[in-house]
Formats: C-alpha cells, structure tokens, sequence
C-alpha cells in the first residue's frame, strides 16, 4: 500500500497548500522570464514570413494559448474523473481551478486567431470546423463554470460538472483533427507528433520557448486558484483558521 | 482496486465511450454540412445547387488570373490539380490571394458553368519561412513553385 501513499497525501488539501506554497515564487520567476525572452525574440528577433510579413507574430500568442486551452481540458476532465472515482475532494478543487484558466486561453487563441484572420483570410470569422468547434470549447468551459455556480449543494455541483467536462473530453480530438477531416478555412497544423514542423526554425525556437513557458504559466496559474479556492472550501477547518490569524498578526 | 470505485471507473468509461460514439455518429452523419466549402471537382461534377450561396474552394491556378484594366473584375481559375472552374469577382482581393495559394469563394455558381463570387478569402498554409529561406528555395526549383502542390481538394 505504501506506493499509494503519495496519491493519498495529494488529496489531502492541506498538504497540498502547504508543499505548494514554496513552488510559487520559481514558477513565477521561470515562467515570466520565458515569456519575456520568447516575446521578444518571437517579436524581435525572428524574421518576418516570407508571405505574412509581421502578421504572422501572432503565432507566438494563439498557438500556446490554444494549445494549452486543450490540454487544460484534459487536466479538467482527468481531475474530475479521479474525483469521481476516489471521491477525492482535492480533485474537483483542481477541476473547478482549471475551468477559468481554460476559458480564459480559449477567449485568447479565439481572440487572436480573429485579429490575425482578418488580415490573412479577409474575414474576422468564418463557421469552419476549426473555429466553431473551438467556440464549443469556450461554451464547455463556461459551462462547468456555470455549473459549479449553480448549485447550493457543493457536492452535487462537483459531480454534475465532472459528468460535463467528461462528456466533453470528445470535443478535443475533434478539434485538434478537424483540419484533416473536414474542408476548413484554417490552415492544418505547422507543429505535428508524426513529422516534421513545417515553420522554419529560426521561427519555431521561439515559438517553442512560448509553449514552454505558457506550460509553466498554465502550472502557476492553476496551482494560484487551486490555493484560492483550498481555502475557500476549507475555511471551517481549523489548520486555515489558524492561518488566517497567523496572517492577521503579520504586519 | 477497489470493487466500488472499479464500478465508478467503468462508468465513466462508459460515460466517454457512449458520448463519443454519439457525436461521432453525428459528425459522420453531417459530414457534407460540416465541410465549409465543396472541391472543384463536384463544382464541376454539377453536385452543387444552381444560383444558390454556396462556398466553394480550391487552389488558384497560375497563370489564370486575370483582372479588367477599368473596372474591379477579376477572374480566375480554381482547381484541385485535375479539374478547375471559372471564378468572376468584382472587389477587392485579399492581400494574400495570389497565384499557386488556396482560396475560398462565397457566391454561386450559374449554369454557364461559371461562379460568381460576393467574397474572396485566402486560404493560408501552413508554413512559414523568412524570405531569404524562399528565395533560395525559389532559385533552386525549377520556376514551379507557385503550382499547388499539395493539393487535397479531390474527393
């Protein structure tokens, strides 16, 4: 049993606010000074498209921001399926953390892809298959946001919107396929698991360095509102009360 | 694992399973709906409604543009690298349209075999270079680099 130990200490939530508290300060400090060294060198430094021009800059922000509006999904759907299953109360903290998170960078990469879009494709929006499924993404998140809103029992909220964000997950594959299945107006993807990337590289390190960093941002950011919201449910127990008083004696 | 959460699980993997089966038996079902533009080759094949909105999309053939010296007309040919058809537009292109690019066009397509566009809209690839890089690749190609190559319009 002992290997399940660790599993056993992540659910707990004041464990988790206490291993996490020295974590902030150097994911903030790597991840800002990722974002700030590929910002500047996607803007900068890299050379214009041969095509785009300057345009094409975008990329640095709508990529990574998409990219981890996916990904966010999945750690979503994943917390609410082990809260499901183990009936662990950290998990649907992480679920609830992860939906503002994931609706914000959706908001972003659809926001981004808009402004870029006018100039490239000569429209801010079409209904492709791309577009209108990642409009489905943003609804699915404000939906669980909703959900969890919605509800006077705590309980009944996190399994209501668990049962959503699982029942989602088929949207992903959709939207990461849809350019191959369907005739879309948005382009196929430039950075792909099987082959080659088909952006030069002296483009694509930066753009790497922005998904990193966006990776690191999206840990920071959920660990923050995992924290937010450990207190805000557990604010009748008696290790948060203490901490608050704690705090209240600090100058 | 325990028999209680197993059941859970199970449920769950039911929950996913089903859910995705169901919208993908939708998507299959509305797979026509969810395309946004028809290939030249049903363009062509006269699969399309007449005189009715439709999108329609393809690669600009070099060389077959062609714009009038006093008015906005622009005509041009879209293909899929086998069959083409005639595009009439009159405005303004946009600043990526070009020759050898993919486009997409809203308008409809008349019974002289024609279609008469209301809007243009390039269609981007996917890949990105600096100009030197294309330069270079320009000069070691043989001039036909501006030929659609990697059409996928045919169905």
């Amino acid at each position: 049993m002992s290997n399940w130990q660790w599993f056993h200490r992540l659910g707990s939530p004041r464990w988790f606010y206490y291993k996490t508290e020295g974590w902030v300060p150097w994911l903030a400090a790597v991840s800002g000074i990722l974002l700030v060294l590929g910002t500047v060198w996607g803007l900068a430094f890299a050379p214009p498209d041969y095509q785009q021009g300057n345009s094409y800059r975008i990329i640095y922000l709508h990529v990574p921001a998409a990219f981890l509006a996916l990904i966010g999904y999945y750690v979503m759907a994943v917390a609410g399926a082990v809260g499901m299953i183990w009936r662990m109360k950290m998990a649907f903290v992480v679920m609830k953390s992860a939906a503002p998170i994931g609706a914000a960078l959706t908001f972003l990469s659809l926001v981004t892809g808009a402004i870029w879009g006018k100039p490239t494709w000569g429209t801010w929006w079409e209904w492709d298959a791309r577009i209108t499924s990642m409009l489905i993404l943003l609804f699915l998140y404000l939906g669980i946001m909703a959900l969890q809103a919605a509800f006077q029992s705590r309980d009944a909220a996190d399994k209501a919107s668990a049962l959503l964000a699982l029942i989602g997950t088929v949207n992903i594959p959709i939207i990461y396929k849809s350019v191959d299945w369907w005739h879309t107006l948005h382009q196929p993807a430039t950075l792909k698991l099987t082959s080659a990337p088909t952006i030069h590289s002296s483009m694509l390190y930066p753009l790497l360095t922005m998904i990193l960093a966006f990776y690191i941002f999206y840990a920071l950011v959920l660990i923050l509102y995992t924290r937010a919201e450990i207190l805000r449910r557990e604010g009748r127990t008696q290790w948060v009360i203490d901490l608050v008083k704690e705090e209240a004696k600090k100058p | 694992m325990h028999p209680v959460r197993r059941q859970r699980l199970f449920f769950i993997l039911f929950i996913v399973f089903f859910s995705s089966v169901a919208v993908g038996l939708m998507a299959f079902a509305l797979r026509d709906n969810i395309n946004l533009f028809y290939p030249p080759s049903m363009i062509v094949a006269g699969e399309v409604p007449l005189d009715r909105r439709i999108r329609a999309g393809g690669c600009v053939r070099p060389g077959s543009v062609s714009r009038d010296r006093e008015t906005l007309e622009t005509t041009f040919l879209l293909t899929d690298g086998i069959v083409d058809f005639r595009v009439h537009y009159t405005g303004i292109l946009p600043d990526l349209f070009a020759e050898g690019e993919a486009a997409v066009v809203n308008g409809e397509l008349r019974a002289d075999g024609g279609f008469y566009a209301t809007q243009v809209l390039a269609k981007h690839d996917e890949k990105y270079m600096p100009p030197e890089v294309a330069e270079t690749m320009a000069a070691v190609s043989d001039g036909h680099d501006e030929s659609c190559e990697v059409v996928q319009y045919g169905s």
